[in-house]
């Protein structure tokens, strides 16, 4: 009677698509690009100084390049956090992790298919967002072809095909996020306590690059890895970054997803 | 360890910051038993059910549920299923998801039909697209039975599962346990009232700060208690002094106004008492056999003397240890 993990998976979503909480950071992900959006149309300035800022008038393509940069510090990580931090938590809350204990699904299944299902969660939440950003973008500036940060010419298609990659090189990072926020749902039992956990470590380790000394420390930074995306706007491509990204986060998602499972694994489900 | 044997629960200890929740508990639930673990609140009672599903790990000893360990796998809770404490569903989703997510997760197949069929045994049938985060405790009481009988369960464990119910839905409550063990399902169930107990159970384990104080049948438990005899005469304490000096009669008190109450070894040294009684002058107004109440028994194990000092002692069913167990005067 053994049931596969797809189904325990797919349960998770379906608990999700229930959840309010699921709709405030899908919607926060595709409302602040529109608001972005909306800011642009009414106002001639623009943010010169970050990478971008100063095409955001000329071509919708700069917009959701311009959204990952702002929304490296606290946004996305809020939106991960808000449901990473929750799903292991809510069960403690509900009391209904003996529920679904006591049926014929191991502790395992159960922490992997909630593991996916956050994962799951942060990547639409990117992806709602970069779309939105696009849409809302062209819909203010129109689409035209983007500068490169290498200062050469990039087409309209190609364009778009670099933000769709921008756009998973971001969530590389995000995945980290989101196994940080699963571990702190496992160990604190407290849903606010791990959003705030998770959002906290995200700001910590952005200000452990301000501290001097430390500065050698800022290419293995979480953090940091927000910005390795960029290696994909300059000509040629700059992959260093991005190679940097896949193992630095893999250092800090791979213990974080380890330690949240044994505990899973060990604890004693006395609650509720 | 049998695999026919619903549950077996060896010398089971659970120790919370040095307290100790649930000592050396010894269990044996054999099929188709309705078997009552009785006990005030806080005696270990979901602790030790807990164990046996497998939620924590004992520190010490071993579970089995039909002769499997429930800690090694959750196979072993195969026809196994039951609530700890009060049921728990997710609030957002309504009665019939949660019960369609518990089905899933069972693998048994369990479909529409399964479900209509286990939302009418506990007449939820009505309520079935409503938010279970708008249901009362008794509807989730209900709902946490008609969760477990989706896994088809051969042993069915209910913690406290008329607990906090009006009258009419532990009467509800009760007849449906009833209904259930009539199809000849094993049932565990836990509680801190007796009556609950007496009226549904063949066996019981009473259990006093984690420790079993006595297993073995209510019939059994009422047996070991004796009979005591109410006696008032013309002068009670020179009837009193009469008692004390005569060969059979145990332990006599006397409570003013209402008399003397003693223990007979047997009705025989009873008569004699009555001629002594009159030979000394105290003539006998009444003498009547009064039999100790289930609940004497009870809070004698669980709260009084005899239970303080033989909590270390085991009790079982008409051995010599329950003739410690002294019924309050």
């Amino acid at each position: 009677m053994s049931v596969g993990t797809p189904t325990v998976y797919r349960w998770e979503l379906r608990k999700l698509r229930s959840q309010k909480r699921t709709y405030l950071g899908l919607g926060a992900a595709a409302f602040v690009p529109i608001a972005f959006a909306i800011a642009l149309a009414v106002q001639r300035g623009a943010p010169n100084d970050v990478a971008f800022g100063k095409y955001l008038h000329s071509t919708g393509l700069a917009l959701p390049l311009v959204l990952l940069l702002f929304g490296a510090v606290w946004m996305f990580p809020l939106i991960t956090a808000l449901v990473a931090g929750d799903i292991v938590a809510a069960e403690d809350h509900n009391g209904t992790l003996k529920t679904i204990l006591t049926r014929s699904t191991e502790r395992e299944q159960i922490f992997a298919a909630k593991l996916m299902a956050a994962a799951t969660y942060a990547i639409a939440a990117i992806a709602l967002s970069g779309v939105t950003a696009i849409a809302a973008g062209s819909a203010v500036s129109g689409m035209h072809a983007l500068t490169s940060l290498s200062g050469t010419h990039i087409s309209v298609a190609r364009g778009l095909l670099l933000v769709a990659l921008s756009l998973v090189v971001y969530s590389v990072p995000i995945l980290a996020f989101t196994a940080i926020g699963v571990l702190l749902s496992t160990v604190f039992r407290n849903s606010a306590a791990a959003v705030v956990g998770t959002l906290m470590s995200s700001l910590l380790l952005q200000l452990l690059t301000i501290i001097p000394g430390l500065s050698g420390l800022t290419p293995y930074l979480l953090s940091t890895q927000f910005n390795a995306w960029q290696g994909l706007l300059r000509q040629p491509i700059d992959w260093a970054p991005i190679v940097r990204a896949v193992w630095v986060c893999a250092l800090y998602a791979v213990p974080a997803v380890i330690a949240a499972l044994l505990v899973f694994l060990r604890r004693d489900v006395d609650g509720g | 360890m049998s695999a026919e044997t619903p549950v077996e629960v060896r010398g089971l200890v659970k120790r919370y910051d040095g307290l100790v929740a649930v000592d050396r508990v010894d269990l044996t639930v054999d099929p188709g038993d309705v078997f009552g673990y009785l006990g005030p609140n806080g005696a270990g009672k979901t602790t030790s059910l807990r164990m046996m599903l497998g939620l924590i790990t004992p520190d010490e000893g071993t579970v089995r549920v039909f002769g499997r360990d429930p800690q090694a796998s959750v196979d072993a809770l195969e026809g196994v299923a039951g609530f700890v404490e009060a049921p728990r569903f997710y609030p957002y989703l309504n009665a019939r998801t949660n019960l369609e997510l518990c089905a899933a997760l069972d693998g048994l197949g369990a479909g529409r039909r399964e479900i209509d069929e286990v939302l009418d045994t506990v007449e939820l049938r009505d309520r079935a697209r409503d938010r279970v985060g708008g249901f009362s405790h008794g509807m989730r009481q209900r709902l946490g039975i008609a969760g477990a009988l989706l896994r088809r369960p051969r042993l069915l464990v209910l913690d406290e599962p008329a607990t906090g119910l009006d009258p009419g839905g532990m009467r509800d409550m009760r007849q449906l346990i009833r209904n259930l063990a009539a199809t000849g399902m094993t049932v565990l169930l836990s509680s801190h009232l007796l009556a609950e107990v007496e009226e549904l159970c063949n066996r019981v384990a009473i259990v006093r700060r984690g420790r079993v104080v006595y297993e073995g049948t209510l019939a059994d438990l009422r047996a070991t208690a004796g009979t005591r005899y109410r006696l008032r005469t013309t002068d009670d304490s020179r009837a009193q002094a009469v008692c004390q000096a005569q060969p059979g009669i145990e332990s006599p008190t006397l409570t003013a106004g209402l008399g003397i109450s003693f223990q007979a070894a047997s009705e025989r040294a009873v008569a004699e008492l009555s001629m002594a009684l009159t030979e000394a002058g105290a003539l006998i107004i009444e003498m009547a056999a009064t039999h100790a109440s289930l609940e004497d028994l009870f809070f004698a194990l669980t709260e009084g003397a005899a239970g303080e000092g033989a909590a270390g002692e085991r009790a079982t069913g008409g051995g010599p240890s329950t003739s410690d167990v002294a019924v309050a005067p």
